[in-house]
């Protein structure tokens, strides 16, 4: 079997298995219902605070509820010990991981159609920026998410309290890429500035840490 | 009778020492096991069992000491060639049998019609459409071990396959196994039932706190 049908049959796998369990969509969307629910409560915003604001809320949301994801993606790995039958195959290490990663991207993806129009609807949003932005920031900022917790949670993996690691890991390292988001989002929202610099750093974000979990997840796999 | 030469040795182990720490589940292992044989592994829980049996898997790295797998130290690239069965059942509880064994087949590259044949070889249904996770213990280590022999291993590996398998089942894994010799192949078998394969093991190797203590064609009668 080639890369791609490893990485194909192994991302298959875990949406049939998520599908079947719902463990991760369920936590996810709850949490993040209640987080734009309480912060709606906590701030009763003006259409022009709302603007200024959402981008912040918005994906810090969309950082902690993914956070419930990324845990899932390898405990179910972990149950039965099956990641050993995987380690024991012929199979390269890199097509889980990617399989991992896409997989992440799929939910997290599902989660931010549900919650982004509750979110609009909240908060009264409309944008005044070019509205089409929105589509690129939410792909490369959902990524830059998505591959940094797939590598970070498969690190804290063997970890006594990975739940608290993963966090731990995760948070400061998403920083550049949260600012890219957040600030990105804010320029769309308000239409007061381009959001192409912020785009830009997004993508280079990608670029460099997708590389680098690639170059380095086959020791993370094969680490005892 | 020829002389057995360094390359018909299954597996060579010379001085291997592994550490948790600075616990040491093995203290200088060195020992021959030649080809197509079927290895009975006993001892006491700690006496360092399971971890030789990660070793020659490739799933654990010697501390000191080098392994040498079908004559190559290498094991990484002979994983097509080993087999491997743990104690948990390295199998998603959310998929039905055949589910489980259609991936990873994929992983071996394996074609799909071994999968019926392997699940029918350990006398399961392949057309059993219940998850793993219902199955009753025994059928999961059956449906473990159709797992194990999928990609027909010159080497299997077997951590405690009888446990918690009524007593018919056993005898109908211990034929299968026995079968699986007289193809020439490799077999080593954790186990705290050996009379079940005192009948067909060509050796049984006693192991105490991480060495190899005692090698012998016969089954101590205390062992019985």
């Amino acid at each position: 079997m080639s890369f791609l049908e490893i990485t194909r049959a192994t991302l298959a796998k875990d949406i049939r298995l998520e599908w079947r369990s719902k463990d991760a969509i369920n936590a996810m969307l709850f949490f993040a219902l209640l987080v734009v629910v309480i912060f709606s409560f906590a701030f009763d915003p003006t259409a022009e605070e709302s603007r200024r604001i959402a981008g912040g809320l918005i994906w810090v949301a969309f950082l902690f509820a993914a956070v419930v994801a990324l845990n899932q993606t390898w405990a179910r790995e972990l149950r039965n010990q099956v990641l050993d039958a995987y380690r024991v195959s012929p199979a390269p290490a890199n097509p889980l991981f990617l399989a991992k990663a896409f997989g992440n991207f799929i939910f997290v993806s599902v989660l931010e159609a549900v919650m982004t129009p509750l979110f609009v609807a909240f908060y009264k949003l409309r944008v005044l920026g070019p509205a089409w932005e929105l589509i690129p920031i939410a792909l490369l900022g959902t990524w830059a998410l998505v591959i940094n917790g797939t590598f970070f949670a498969a690190i804290s993996l063997r970890t006594r309290s990975r739940e608290i690691m993963l966090p731990l890991l995760l948070f400061p390292i998403s920083i550049p890429a949260l600012l890219g988001m957040v600030n990105a989002t804010t320029a769309v929202l308000t239409g007061e500035e381009s959001a192409r610099f912020w785009i830009a750093l997004l993508m280079a974000y990608d670029v460099v840490f997708t590389t680098a979990s690639l170059l380095m997840f086959e020791l993370v796999l094969e680490a005892e | 009778m020829a002389e057995i030469q360094l390359n018909d040795y299954a597996v060579t182990a010379d001085g291997v020492v592994k550490q948790f720490g600075r616990f040491a589940a093995l203290r200088g292992v060195t020992a021959h096991f030649a080809a197509g044989k079927l290895y009975v592994i006993l001892g006491d829980n700690g006496a360092g069992k399971s971890t030789l049996l990660r070793t020659i898997a490739g799933l654990a790295q010697p501390t000191r000491g080098t392994i040498s797998v079908l004559g190559t130290t290498s094991i990484k690239n002979l994983r097509a060639q080993i087999g491997y069965m743990a104690h948990p059942s390295l199998l998603y509880d959310e998929m039905s049998g055949i589910e489980n064994l259609r991936y990873f087949a994929g992983l071996y590259g394996v074609p799909e019609a071994r999968c019926r044949e392997a699940i029918e070889a350990v006398n399961l249904d392949p057309d059993l459409e219940r998850l793993v996770g219902q199955y009753s213990q025994g059928m999961r280590q059956r449906m473990s071990l159709a797992r194990a022999i999928l990609n027909d291993p010159k080497l299997l590996l077997l951590d405690e396959p009888f446990s918690n398998v009524d007593f018919r089942s056993a005898h109908e894994m211990a034929a299968l196994l026995a079968k699986i010799r007289d193809r020439r192949e490799t077999l080593f078998v954790v186990t705290h039932q050996p009379g079940l394969l005192q009948s067909i093991a060509d050796e049984f190797v006693y192991m105490e706190a991480g060495k190899i203590t005692d090698r012998s064609s016969k089954l101590r009668t205390t062992e019985q």
